[in-house]
């Protein structure tokens, strides 16, 4: 399996951990990732919000480029993965789009290829059963909320690899990885994106109801599959159980990193040690870390 | 005759926007399924259901004025479970960009973040995290927002003081360039 990797702009920065885990385990699973070469901005909701056609034009470059390798896309981050779609589609929808996308980016596109969000790869490309049989040390007793949040699911149109209302696939991940995916009703509610970043009034408050949502279902952690939803949920969860008069300390793991775990990988190698709420105590308590003859933490 | 021409002008003003986002104002049967799930509906003046019925009644102007397109996450909810596929986030861009056109900004603080970010694509061809919250706060008039995060954030690596930039920055110019030209808003 190859494909164009297109990491976004935030695996390069507050998602680093993201980068870092997916590579690592899309190389033990035998996924080759070749990084579109001098990749730029997919424009995120900025450019939608602001002109159309530059929504359409920013994605459109880097799925020139790894068209003309011949190659299907992946990509990590769910709004990344959302914007490419979405121009992908566009110009296979429509002739009149692809001279115009192709005018603008001074490069011809014709969308042969296809854009797939990481988890899906894993999860349907790869496989449970294949992930299952590569576990050295299951998730056991760890109980988790997965999250998928808005662009990894939604329009359904568009992203079409699960149930918009109740996706699973996260889900089978997990219990792949012997974990276990707790029942809850917030699994697809916006925490606002980069609303969060703007308006940060509105979104701790939206971010505080899917936490709350999620302790109260029983979960110990929440899981998630991308850079905005970790960095709403992760590092503004302080503010919004500040603002609540509440304490959450919800560790958020993005499932590459929980797949990492459960290959035998070691926490600082797959960044772990980088979130703001520190997921280390929590793991100590589960046999994944605990366990000393499958502990292989470089000192 | 004021009133013939401020109809004129909501016309004009609806078919902007439908030419715009593809939607069709009628289409819409004011079911409110939309609405009842959106999870910034809280924040907003009119609901979204609101906002098209303002446009459906040749109201535009009021729809111009609210604050729900600026609000707007853009989480696909209501277009999902719309029984008549209305394709509600293109119609809040539409009506955002339209107000924007004649000089209305509702949230200045949205609008101030999404230019720092696309001003940073512009010039590096990718989001500089540190500079886009630097020159947010600071023209938001908000110099310590966040400012707690930042050195957690800078000590973990996860931001960095310097963009990186692409090689090839001088194309990403010209995508920006050449959506201007044909009348786009280049930011
Ligand atoms: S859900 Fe659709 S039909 Fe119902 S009010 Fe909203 S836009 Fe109109
Ligand atoms: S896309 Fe906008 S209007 Fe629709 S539910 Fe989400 S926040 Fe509300």
């Amino acid at each position: 399996m190859r494909y164009a990797y297109y990491p976004g702009c935030s695996l390069e920065a507050t998602a680093k951990e993201y980068n870092q885990s997916a590579k690592m385990v899309a190389r033990h699973l035998g996924i080759e990732l070749w990084e579109i070469p001098d990749w730029s901005c997919c424009g995120a909701s900025a450019a939608h919000n602001t002109d159309h056609l530059l929504s359409m034009a920013l994605p459109a470059r880097n799925l020139a480029l790894a068209e003309a390798e011949g190659l299907d896309v992946v990509a990590p981050c769910a709004a990344c993965f959302n914007r490419l779609r979405a121009a992908e589609e566009a110009v296979r929808e429509s002739e009149a789009m692809r001279a115009t996308i192709g005018e603008i980016i001074g490069r011809d596109y014709r969308a042969t290829n296809r854009t797939r969000a990481l988890l899906d790869v894993m999860v349907n490309g790869v496989g449970t059963d294949k992930i299952g049989e590569q576990v050295v040390k299951p998730l056991t007793g760890l109980k988790l909320a997965c999250y998928y949040g808005c662009l990894l699911v939604r329009p359904p149109k568009l992203t079409a690899f699960d149930d918009p209302e109740d996706p699973t696939t996260m889900d089978r991940l997990v219990a792949a990885l012997g974990g276990e995916a707790v029942v809850w009703s917030y699994k697809t509610e916006c925490c606002g994106g980069s609303l969060a970043a703007a308006r940060t009034d509105i979104g701790i408050r939206m971010i505080y109801q899917i936490l709350r949502r999620a302790r109260d279902a029983g979960a110990e952690a929440v899981v998630t599959a991308c850079p905005l939803c970790m960095l709403n949920l992760d590092m503004r969860q302080g503010q919004a159980a500040a603002v609540h008069g509440d304490r959450l300390n919800l560790p958020v793991f993005y499932f590459t990193e929980l797949m990492g775990l459960a290959l035998g990988y070691a926490p600082r190698d797959l960044g772990l040690t980088t979130h703001f709420v520190n997921p280390l105590p929590l793991l100590e308590t589960k046999d994944v870390l605990r366990h000393p003859a499958t502990r292989r933490e470089r000192a | 005759m004021e009133l013939s021409a401020a109809l004129e002008g909501n016309r004009d003003l609806k078919e902007r926007v439908e030419r715009a986002s593809g939607v069709h104002i009628e289409d819409c049967y004011q079911c409110g399924k939309c609405s009842a799930g959106c999870p910034v509906a809280a924040w907003m003046d009119y609901t979204p259901r609101q906002v098209i019925r303002l446009l459906q009644l040749g109201l535009g102007e009021e729809a111009l004025k609210s604050r729900t397109p600026w609000l707007c996450a853009g989480c696909q909810a209501c277009y999902t479970r719309c029984p008549r596929e209305v394709n509600l986030p293109r119609l809040m861009e539409a009506v955002r960009q339209e107000a924007r056109r004649r000089g209305r900004v509702n949230d200045r603080k949205v609008d101030i973040f999404d230019r720092a970010f696309l001003q940073s694509v512009e010039r590096y061809g990718r989001a500089h995290e540190m500079g886009l919250i630097v020159q947010y706060n600071l023209q938001s008039g908000q110099p310590f927002k966040d400012a707690l995060l930042a050195p957690p954030l800078l000590m973990k690596g996860k931001i960095s003081p310097l963009p990186a930039k692409i090689k090839n920055v001088a194309e990403v110019k010209e995508i920006f360039a050449r959506v201007r030209a044909r009348g786009g808003d280049g930011h």
